[in-house]
């Protein structure tokens, strides 16, 4: 059980998080979304006492981290994993976290069973490791002590296509066992197929946060026309608000049959006519993240639109 | 919204049964390995027993003045000792930052001051270690003098010599220990250990109206008396001016620092 209440930090004039709330539920995985720079990794600090709020709270199980008697034994960390010794083997960098907790060498053992660094690997110091074996030597570090919790900064970051979907399978595991996840992510992508619910931050804000169901649920249909203002028209005539998509494409907010009528009626010739994608979020996302995923939008699709008027 | 009523019976339980925090003692065993369980941290160790035995060996060849005494032994061996110690001091809390491992430390344990007071004692137990080294490096020296030269072997150390070596020891490496509070960054703690000291007791020495500074704020000079086990009443104040200005100056600044800083 994860809470963050109206966290706020700011770093001089600059406000890094700015009234943030939300909270995780145990059973459940919670994607913390947003762009780089957003706050995530403020935030997650936050919560682990390594950042101190500015005002308002974060607290496990009611309790400030700070105040948890051993904290690695409620709480699995996985903030960076860049950041571990280079000069310190793998199995060493666990045994020396083991130690602190309080649990045996054994458990150094499953975890690096569990991980799929048991063997060789783990005898290979850290320096030789690549991101995604550092991301697993994280993520054991994270589950050593056995906790109900786990707070996860960008996770998936250097893994492969196989990696993330073993870590998903992991993270579900976890939490249908009754355990609390909370992963950050700047790609939706990622986070989506395993996440229960969302909160998407930018700039420092929560600009969208629900269940998965809520938030990604489809909504309205995507139609293009050969004549996109005839379209535009017919629809406006019809009653059907439309808001102008990509690539010439409008959203309209009505079932793709009641769409398909009123184009056929009006004699509008379509060229593509779907149920939307999830309910704006993807959109959403696109334009909080702006260039980086996607062409933005008008330069691309405007010179498709040009080449298409010729023709 | 109050978490009781969200928080499932079996979570609140488990968090209630909650295993305790780690003991300092457990703290400084896991810091004292993360001194050795490097190749740095290794072969530093490696170097102070190599330098002792070096030094003492050529005080046993070459040396006009040596008498065969283990306090004469004892008293050069702890040069390298207390030159090299100090790196181990800054490294143990350096080292966290450069590598960033401080994530990690500190997320375990939340309460930065008990990691820093493991590292304090573990960096004391350090020190003591150097000193038992140096003593085995000088009984052998000791034990060889009858052999290649015509000198008799001299078992005597005062406690005096003992206590105080054993002191000035602890004092260097906590020294260490407290540029690497301050500065968190290995190279320019490591540079500015060695470069500071020798730049102050060139300022204070060249410059004569500096005399009492010297006398009283140079640790180097004012720790002299130590090795030998000769410091007086005067020499302990002098020994405590210096201390409060080299130690517990960057300790404590150093110390309220990390405890407020955000680790990232």
């Amino acid at each position: 059980m994860i809470a963050i209440e109206h966290l706020t930090k700011r770093y001089g004039t600059q406000l890094a998080v700015s009234d943030v709330s939300f909270e995780c539920a145990p059973g459940t995985v919670t994607g913390f979304l947003g762009p780089n720079g957003a706050g995530k990794s403020t935030t997650l600090r936050s919560l682990c006492g390594l950042a101190t709020p500015t005002s308002g709270a974060a607290t496990v199980a009611g309790r400030a981290y700070r105040d948890l008697p051993n904290a690695g034994r409620h709480v699995g960390v996985l903030l960076d994993a860049g950041a571990q010794h280079a000069g310190r083997t793998g199995r060493e960098s666990l045994v020396l976290s083991a130690m602190v907790l309080g649990v045996g060498r054994s458990r150094v053992d499953e975890v690096l069973e569990l991980v799929g660094l048991a063997g060789s690997p783990a005898g290979k110091r850290v320096g030789k490791y690549s991101l995604g074996m550092r991301q697993r030597l994280g993520l054991a570090t994270a589950l050593l002590g056995d906790p109900q919790v786990l707070v996860l900064d960008e996770p998936a970051n250097g893994l492969d296509p196989e990696g993330i979907f073993w870590m998903r399978g992991l993270l579900r595991g976890f939490a249908d066992r009754g355990g609390t996840v909370l992963l950050s992510s700047h790609l939706l992508h990622e986070v989506e197929a395993v996440a229960d619910q969302l909160v998407v931050i930018a700039g420092g804000r929560i600009v969208a946060q629900g269940s998965k169901a809520e938030l990604l649920t489809t909504r309205g249909t995507v139609v293009r026309a050969a004549d996109p203002t005839a379209l535009e028209q017919a629809l406006a005539a019809a009653g059907i608000p439309a808001t102008a998509g990509r690539s010439g494409a409008l959203i309209a907010d009505a079932e793709p049959e009641a769409v398909g009528r009123v184009a056929a009626a009006a004699a509008v010739v379509l060229v593509e006519l779907r149920p939307a994608d999830g309910g704006g979020l993807e959109e959403l996302f696109r334009s909080l993240t702006g260039s980086t995923d996607t062409p933005p939008a008008g330069t691309a699709p405007a010179a498709h639109q040009v080449q298409e008027a010729r023709a | 919204m109050s978490s009781t009523v969200l928080t499932p019976a079996d979570d609140r339980s488990r968090f209630q049964q909650s295993p305790s925090a780690p003991s300092l003692l457990q703290l400084v065993r896991v810091e004292l390995r993360k001194s050795a369980d490097t190749r740095a941290g290794r072969w530093l160790l490696v170097a102070i027993a190599a330098a002792a035995l070096l030094v003492v060996g050529l005080q046993l060849f070459f040396d006009d003045g040596v008498d065969g005494s283990f306090a004469y032994f004892f008293t050069a061996s702890q040069f390298p000792v207390g030159l090299l110690l100090p790196v181990l001091g800054i490294l143990l809390v350096t080292s966290e930052w450069s590598q960033r491992t401080a994530m990690t430390t500190f997320a375990l344990v939340p309460r930065r001051s008990q990691v820093l007071t493991a590292k304090v004692l573990a960096a004391t137990v350090l020190a003591v270690l150097g000193v038992l080294a140096a003593a085995a490096v000088s009984a052998l020296a000791t034990a060889l003098t009858p052999v290649v030269t015509d000198l008799e072997a001299g078992w005597e150390l005062s406690g005096a010599q003992l206590a105080q070596v054993l002191l000035v020891q602890i004092v260097y490496v906590l020294v260490g220990v407290a540029f690497g509070m301050l500065l968190l960054s290995s190279p320019l703690a490591i540079v500015l250990y060695f470069l500071l000291p020798t730049v102050f007791t060139i300022l204070v020495s060249t410059v004569g109206a500096l005399d009492w500074v010297q006398n009283w704020l140079d640790l180097s000079m004012t720790t002299i008396p130590m090795y030998e086990g000769q410091l007086d009443g005067q020499g302990w104040a002098q020994v405590g001016t210096s201390v409060a200005l080299w130690l517990l100056l960057p300790l404590v600044v150093g110390w309220l620092r990390i405890q407020r800083a955000e680790i990232a």
